[in-house]
């Protein structure tokens, strides 16, 4: 199982500049501003299931750029129609990670579908995203930058993950006017 | 003003070119079905069909971010279930559109369709989403321009409830 908070932090390190990067709600977020602070990242910290439908909205848009989204399996089991979506309106330079911990770590780990019965891989390809894949190990690094910069996508990389609490690491302002034009800013220039 | 033309699914396509919005979500309805047609015509707009309405919030902030401007067509059915989505574009100040085919309203068949077409507003509401409502084809065209316009220029979210009495009440029959 994958320690996710140094793992985020490695693949954020040394970052391209067309990556841009969005988390979904919400330890992902603090997983992603834990990596340091950056103009290109927009964190989620409300709107569960809402990350993988903004993130489609982005890759659309930005087809020069690569776009990263790292979410929790509660946010995407949230909305799990959404992959579809992705996989019938297919974006090349967009990465899904899903930090899959099995649990909903912030409100006291309450076992998650995936806990259970339900495989994100599964669900991902049955909705048409043929590139999804499991890691369950840090040594799958090299596999998933490839995945991130290179690979036509979409994709969905479930991301095995320890279910234990981090620090939290706030963003750099919880307004989220702020923090979407900060964002934007990073696009323009 | 917008000119009125031959259908008032035309009037709002002109106010998408007019004011390039470039992206249109939707879970379909049969009173958006032409308006649905035009766009997926042309090449410069992107069409996505949902799986639930809410989905279409995400979208449209995520366009934005990336420069683009959109709208979300739905059926009143599918404003509930975007209660908590409206949350995006309204702590980020991202401008937000969309177009609600209204049911449950004028001559409606089906019961099961007035509860959430009673609800329809009070839940626009109740989420900062400013209200724009056309009952005459003749004001479709430039009630669609005035709401686009107020969202893209005072980054806020903005609804069309197109009514049931303009669209027409569908009278089924059994068998």
């Amino acid at each position: 199982m994958i320690d996710r908070r140094p793992f985020v932090q490695k693949i954020l390190k040394n970052r391209k500049p067309n990556l841009r990067v969005i988390s979904g709600l919400g330890t992902s977020t603090w997983d992603i501003m834990s990596a340091g602070d950056n103009t290109g990242n927009f964190g989620f910290i409300g709107a569960m299931g809402q990350a993988i439908p903004f993130s489609l909205g982005l890759a659309t848009s930005q087809p020069d750029l690569r776009i990263l989204l790292f979410t929790g399996d509660g946010d995407t089991l949230m909305s799990l129609g959404s992959i579809a979506t992705v996989a019938n309106h297919p974006v090349k330079n967009l990465t899904i990670v899903v930090l899959d911990n099995e649990s909903y770590v912030e409100t006291g780990s309450q076992p998650t579908a995936t806990a259970g019965k339900t495989d994100l891989e599964l669900v991902s390809k049955g909705s048409g995203l043929s590139n999804s894949y499991t890691i369950r190990s840090e040594n799958d690094y090299d596999k998933l930058i490839n995945t991130i910069y290179v690979e036509e996508g979409p994709s969905l990389v479930v991301a095995k993950c320890q279910a234990k609490a981090t620090p939290l690491v706030f963003p750099h302002s919880f307004d989220g006017s702020v923090s979407i034009n900060r964002f934007m800013s990073s696009i323009k220039s | 003003m917008t000119a009125v033309t031959k259908d008032w699914r035309d009037d709002i396509y002109k106010v998408f070119k007019d004011l390039d919005i470039t992206m249109v979500s939707h879970v379909p309805d049969a009173g958006h079905t032409p308006l649905i047609n035009l766009c997926e015509k042309d090449n410069e707009i992107d069409v996505i069909t949902l799986t639930t309405e809410q989905d279409g919030v995400g979208l449209s902030c995520g366009a934005y971010a990336g420069g683009r401007k959109s709208a979300l067509l739905m059926q009143s059915s599918g404003v509930g279930n975007c209660i908590n989505a409206l949350a995006l574009p309204n702590i980020c100040r991202i401008p937000f559109l969309t177009l609600v085919s209204m049911r449950g309203e004028w001559g409606e068949f089906i019961p099961w369709q007035v509860p959430m077409g009673l609800g329809t507003p009070k839940v626009l509401e109740a989420m900062d989403v400013k209200i724009f409502r056309a009952d005459y084809k003749e004001e479709v065209g430039s009630t669609v321009d005035a709401a686009a316009r107020f969202a893209f220029n005072t980054n806020r979210s903005a609804a069309v409830l197109l009514s049931q009495k303009m669209i027409g009440a569908k009278q089924f029959k059994n068998g």
